[in-house]
């Protein structure tokens, strides 16, 4: 079992990647460890290339260079087949949610259950139930995507995400462009999901209030690499310059506008 | 040195392209020869490709059939050689019109419509979404597409070929005054059913390239609602010239010349 430098279990750990689409360099020799049971969260500046270390975990990208291991295997070098199982212990929850738009919101939360169980009907539609009841959206079953709002789309896209009850649910800004409101429920409701599952979970998110709420650890990526890791208490005293104008929101420091 | 960099690159997209359309077809054909295909999903497009296409299918074909019997029934009589007009009427109807003339009219309404969908799911992405809840794209999106086409064309063709017939002679008969019984009887002494079964042959060919190209356009979308319609072009286009290259192909192969 992989532990990290603090030794807690890791669940998954990004080794030296880098990563290149054509001339742009989006991810430079970057580590980061994902300790099991815990909520990471990773900052950084839009473009910063966040949801690709998304990616990278759940075998949807390979690097360029460098490992990434899910439970102690390296991930980078398996075929698509061999991914196949590893993708059904890790779930994605898309920024916009990615629902099928041709099926109901049931369907889509029941859609890994019909290919990847052997469940009655009757039960997937026990667990489909239960998800979106976690979410507190029971009532949207039969509707289609495009009648939902925006926040009742991120938190339909939670209930397919936990549906399978992944060891692992990577959120892909999962707050943005929500009013305060319900980005506080969905802040909320991955707290609640984290405790219901007793799961794993990485965050990426902009709402500085909502990561310091729910992080247990928080990385700071920046110009391809992590440059800091540590809880959120410490991170929050962080001397770092980098991380200290990020935090402030400050035009003024060595991030350059 | 520019003109050379140019050809490299475009040989090189050229057998980018090619290959990734192979590799499509021969994961999709996996996934079928294993029997794994979604059956609901495969009757649905049966309908959204097949059956929504029957009009245009029937209206184009009608025209054609007529079109040919109009040009060639006049000249036959003046000829003296009307009871001919029946079977050059399904000769080219069956052997050549009707296969083609079906996939270009699908071509353009199905073809289109996999790009434009599986386009859209990708700048959704919601291929991804499938992909990353360990869902294979192919199997679940362009295996249904497939076997659609591949039941629903044949079935076009031979209505096609039908409705074209029945134009032509209601044509022949009203213009040049050919009889039904003459029309049908030069048909049958001139075609066989293996020319209809040849025809079918083509039909299925020109299935696997109109679902394939399309699929392949749509997946591999990119840069938003501009790319969609580029993909979605590029399917139709790129449908159309196979369906022509490679009709002339299984002209040959099948017919022989004869």
């Amino acid at each position: 079992m992989m532990n990290g430098a603090n030794g807690k279990k890791l669940i998954a750990r990004l080794e030296r990647a880098s990563l290149a689409f054509g001339e742009k360099v989006v991810l430079k020799n970057c580590s980061l460890d994902v300790v099991e049971g815990a909520i990471t969260c990773i900052i950084g500046l839009s473009g910063a290339g966040k949801s690709t270390i998304l990616r990278l975990i759940d075998g949807l990208l390979r690097p360029n260079e460098g490992k990434v291991y899910v439970r102690d295997v390296d991930i980078a070098e398996m075929s698509e087949e061999q991914l196949i199982a590893v993708r059904q212990r890790i779930s994605l929850s898309f920024q916009f949610a990615a629902l099928l738009d041709s099926l109901t919101v049931g369907e889509n939360v029941a859609l890994p259950l019909r290919e990847h169980s052997a469940l009655s009907e009757a039960e997937i539609r026990k667990q489909v139930v239960d998800a979106l009841d976690s979410v507190g959206l029971s009532h949207v079953y039969d509707l289609l995507p495009s009648e939902l709002s925006g926040g009742m789309l991120k938190r339909a896209g939670f209930a397919r995400a936990i549906v399978t009850k992944p060891e692992l649910i990577l959120y892909d800004e999962p707050t943005t462009g929500l009013d305060p409101i319900v980005t506080h429920l969905i802040t909320d409701t991955i707290c609640k999901l984290r405790e219901k599952l007793d799961g794993t979970a990485v965050v990426i998110s902009h709402d500085l209030d909502s990561i310091f709420m729910m992080a247990d650890y928080i990385a700071m990526l920046f110009e391809g690499a992590i440059i800091a890791y540590d809880t959120k208490e410490n991170i929050r005293k962080s001397n770092n310059p980098i991380v200290q104008q990020f935090l402030s929101g400050s035009e003024q420091g060595p991030i350059p506008i | 040195m520019k003109v050379l960099d140019r050809v490299g690159r475009a040989t090189t997209e050229f057998f980018e392209y090619a290959g990734g359309l192979t590799l499509l077809g021969v994961e999709s054909a996996g996934f079928l020869v294993r029997m794994r295909v979604r059956v609901a999903e495969t009757l649905a497009q049966c309908f959204l490709l097949g059956v929504q296409s029957w009009i245009i299918v029937v209206l184009t074909s009608l025209f054609t059939g007529m079109v040919i019997s109009l040009e060639s029934a006049q000249q036959a009589v003046a000829f003296g050689v009307g009871n001919l007009v029946g079977g050059a009427v399904a000769y080219g109807t069956v052997r050549e019109l009707g296969p083609m003339l079906t996939a270009v009219v699908v071509a353009g309404r199905a073809g289109a419509a996999i790009a434009a969908e599986l386009g859209s799911m990708v700048v959704t992405e919601q291929i991804e979404a499938l992909r990353s809840m360990a869902l294979e794209p192919s199997r679940f999106l362009v295996v249904p597409r497939l076997v659609a086409l591949l039941v629903m064309l044949p079935l076009l063709t031979v209505c096609a070929d039908v409705v074209s017939i029945v134009g032509g002679m209601w044509i022949a008969f009203t213009y040049a005054h050919i009889s039904y019984d003459s029309f049908i009887s030069s048909a049958r002494q001139t075609i066989d059913f293996a020319d209809v079964f040849k025809g079918l042959i083509k039909s299925v060919v020109f299935a696997v390239i109109i679902a394939t190209v399309g699929a392949y356009q749509g997946l591999s979308t990119r840069g938003g609602a501009a790319g969609v319609g580029i993909s979605t072009t590029a399917a139709v286009v790129i449908s159309i010239i196979l369906i022509f290259v490679s009709n002339f192909v299984l002209t040959f192969l099948l017919f022989g010349g004869q």
